[in-house]
Parts: structure tokens; C-alpha cells; sequence
């Protein structure tokens, strides 16, 4: 796994800055459910650099920038990026090769 | 019904000291329309000048609770949003909340057992509303919680894990304390690690449905450990929790 660190406290929440920084999909569910009109953090979707398919809510998530960077649990690639400005909100997912929506 | 995805209006009901950092805040939400054990709320402050910052919290309370949620946080010295709840709202304030949110680290009665809920400090707060659904509505469910905290004192719903073990209704509850343990203590006294997590999995067996949440670190930990001892990856869920999310 990208962020685990030998040596780092498992217990302790600010021992390794960096890797405490990254959160996972969940926590940004209520801002993609807003931009999808969805519930998002079950919806699979497949990493357009490994292939790998993963639900929403289990992408690492990178939160502490001027935007947030979801990304790939199995190989780091970013799968979806949000920047917000004052006037819109910009939604880069070319690292998902798809989102997958069941009906009903 | 309001929407999930619509900011309410919450009216702060009750708060309840947990831990000396810890608190439990009861949000009565007339139009709430219930929720999952193990999803979240977020809660938007807004100041004068109109600057807003938003945080997640987990719902501790279970879902047979109409009109009403309990969050459950921890204070952090240097955050946002939590000092300001710990150190100024009252029973009778009003704040905006949105929820509930998550579909994926979410468990039901209905979705069976057996359970392993892996927690680090206030990770268990999620973990907490399985328990007390699973109390409700699910007590032939098998479940294991191996709770995770620094100091004794620390533990978060320690009396209410207690008595709910005391019941032994199938709810099992193993303590590890990671810095200090006071006299007489029983429990673990290290860190999660392969060991630990095989001995406390080993009466559940692999088939084991598994919710971890906690720091990251911890949270890696547990996750790969669970899946070296043969779960299969699908029903090892995460939740991961930092700085930013309290």
C-alpha cells in the first residue's frame, strides 16, 4: 500500500502527517452526491490506469489542497479531481474509465 | 422530507461528555429520513462575513431513533469546526446539517453476520450505531469489537460497551490500550497488529463481515492483516478518518 509506513503509530493520529492526511472516498461523499445527485461512495467504478474497479468510498482521498484528488487504493493513479472556485465546480474523472450507476 | 442532500436546520437537543475531549451531541432533525448504521452527516458553520467550512461526522445513534441523530466528536485543539462545538454550542443552538451520506460503510441486520468491527479511538463512533442497531434489531448477529485507544480513560462509550457485553447476547467486546493500562487490566496492551487481529477473528472465522475505521495508519494495518488471514477483499470495508474529518 502508497502510505503505509514502517515505523509509523497506528494509534496515534498525528505521528505521520502525510499519510494521516489521506482520508477515502467517504468523506467527501456529500459534496459527490450533490455534484451526481447520487449517493456515490457505493458506485463502483474502474481506474482507467490499472484497471482496477473500486467503489467511490474506498478511493484514497487527498482533501487538505485547494481541491480534492481521489485516487486509486490498488495503484495511486488520480481517478477523479474537484476544484471549486467562486463560480463553478470543476469535475476532471479522466482517470475513471467509468462509473457504474445501477437502476432502480 | 428533506432531501439528503439539502441542508437542515438541527436543533441541538442534549450534550453528553464521553471522554475529557470527546462529547456527544443529540441533533433533533424533524424531517430526518432515517439512516444506516455507519453512515455520516456534514455539518456546515457559517460565519457573519459569510466564510463556511464543513466537516463529516459519523452518526453514532441507531436508526430505530426517529426525529433524532447523535454525533459524536472529538475534540481536536487545532480544528475548525470542532472546538467551536465543543466549547460553544449548547442544548437549544441550531446548526446546519446535511445527510445522511454513504452507501458503501454501512451495515444493516438485514445483511447478517458474522461481525468484526475493527475501531481506533473515535473510529468507533460509526461502529457504534452497528452495535446499537444490532442491539435493536439484530441481536442473533455474532459480533466482535476490537476497540482500540491510547489510555483507559480515553474509551469512548466504555460503559455502554460494557453493559452490552455484560448481556452476553453474542456482543463481545476486546480492549487494546497502546500507551498506558491501569492496574489489573486485562485487555490487550499494544498495538493492533497480525496477532491480535487472528486470535480476536479466529471464533468468527473468514466468513466475517468486517468494518474498520480509525486513523489511516491503523486502518492499513488491520485492513491488509484481515485479508493476509484469508477474508476475502470485498468484506473488509474501510473508513479512514484524519485531521481533516473531525
Amino acid at each position: 500500500m502508497d502510505d503505509t509506513r514502517p515505523g509509523s503509530a497506528p494509534d496515534d493520529a498525528s505521528a505521520d502527517p502525510v499519510a494521516d492526511a489521506v482520508l477515502d472516498g467517504n468523506a467527501v461523499g456529500g459534496m459527490l452526491g450533490t455534484l451526481f445527485a447520487a449517493e456515490m461512495t457505493a458506485v463502483p467504478g474502474k481506474c482507467a490506469h490499472c484497471g482496477t474497479m473500486s467503489a467511490v468510498g474506498s478511493l484514497r482521498a487527498y482533501v487538505r489542497a485547494p481541491g480534492t484528488v481521489l485516487r486509486c487504493p490498488a495503484c495511486g493513479g488520480v481517478v477523479i479531481r474537484v476544484v471549486e472556485t467562486a463560480e463553478a465546480t470543476y469535475v476532471d474523472a479522466r482517470g475513471a474509465a467509468y462509473l457504474r450507476f445501477e437502476r432502480g | 422530507m428533506a432531501g439528503t442532500l439539502e441542508w437542515q436546520l438541527a436543533t441541538v437537543t442534549a450534550v453528553r461528555d464521553e471522554t475529557a475531549t470527546v462529547r456527544t451531541f443529540t441533533l433533533g432533525l424533524p424531517a430526518w429520513q432515517g439512516h444506516r448504521p455507519g453512515q455520516h452527516v456534514d455539518v456546515r458553520l457559517t460565519a457573519a462575513d459569510g466564510y463556511s467550512v464543513e466537516r463529516s461526522y459519523s452518526i453514532a445513534s441507531e436508526p430505530e431513533r426517529p426525529d433524532a441523530i447523535d454525533v459524536t466528536v472529538e475534540r481536536i485543539p487545532d480544528g475548525e469546526v470542532s472546538p467551536f462545538l465543543h466549547d460553544v454550542v449548547v442544548p437549544g443552538d441550531r446548526l446546519e446539517v446535511r445527510g445522511p451520506i454513504g452507501g458503501y460503510f454501512v451495515w444493516g441486520a438485514s445483511l447478517g453476520g458474522p461481525l468484526l468491527l475493527v475501531a481506533g479511538g473515535s473510529g468507533v463512533v460509526p461502529l457504534m450505531a452497528m452495535i446499537r442497531h444490532r442491539e435493536r434489531a439484530g441481536r442473533d448477529v455474532r459480533t466482535r469489537l476490537l476497540f482500540s485507544s491510547r489510555h483507559a480513560e480515553e474509551i469512548i462509550y466504555r460503559a455502554e460497551l460494557d453493559e452490552l457485553a455484560a448481556r452476553n447476547d453474542g456482543l463481545e467486546v476486546v480492549h487494546t490500550l497502546t500507551r498506558s493500562s491501569p492496574p489489573g487490566w486485562t485487555g490487550y496492551t499494544r498495538r493492533i497488529d497480525d496477532r491480535m487481529l487472528g486470535e480476536v477473528l479466529e471464533p468468527l472465522g473468514i466468513g466475517a463481515r468486517t468494518y474498520i475505521c480509525g486513523p489511516t495508519a491503523l486502518v492499513e494495518v488491520a485492513a491488509n492483516a484481515l485479508v493476509r488471514l484469508g477474508l476475502p477483499p470485498d468484506r473488509v470495508r474501510t473508513e479512514r478518518f484524519g485531521p481533516t474529518g473531525t
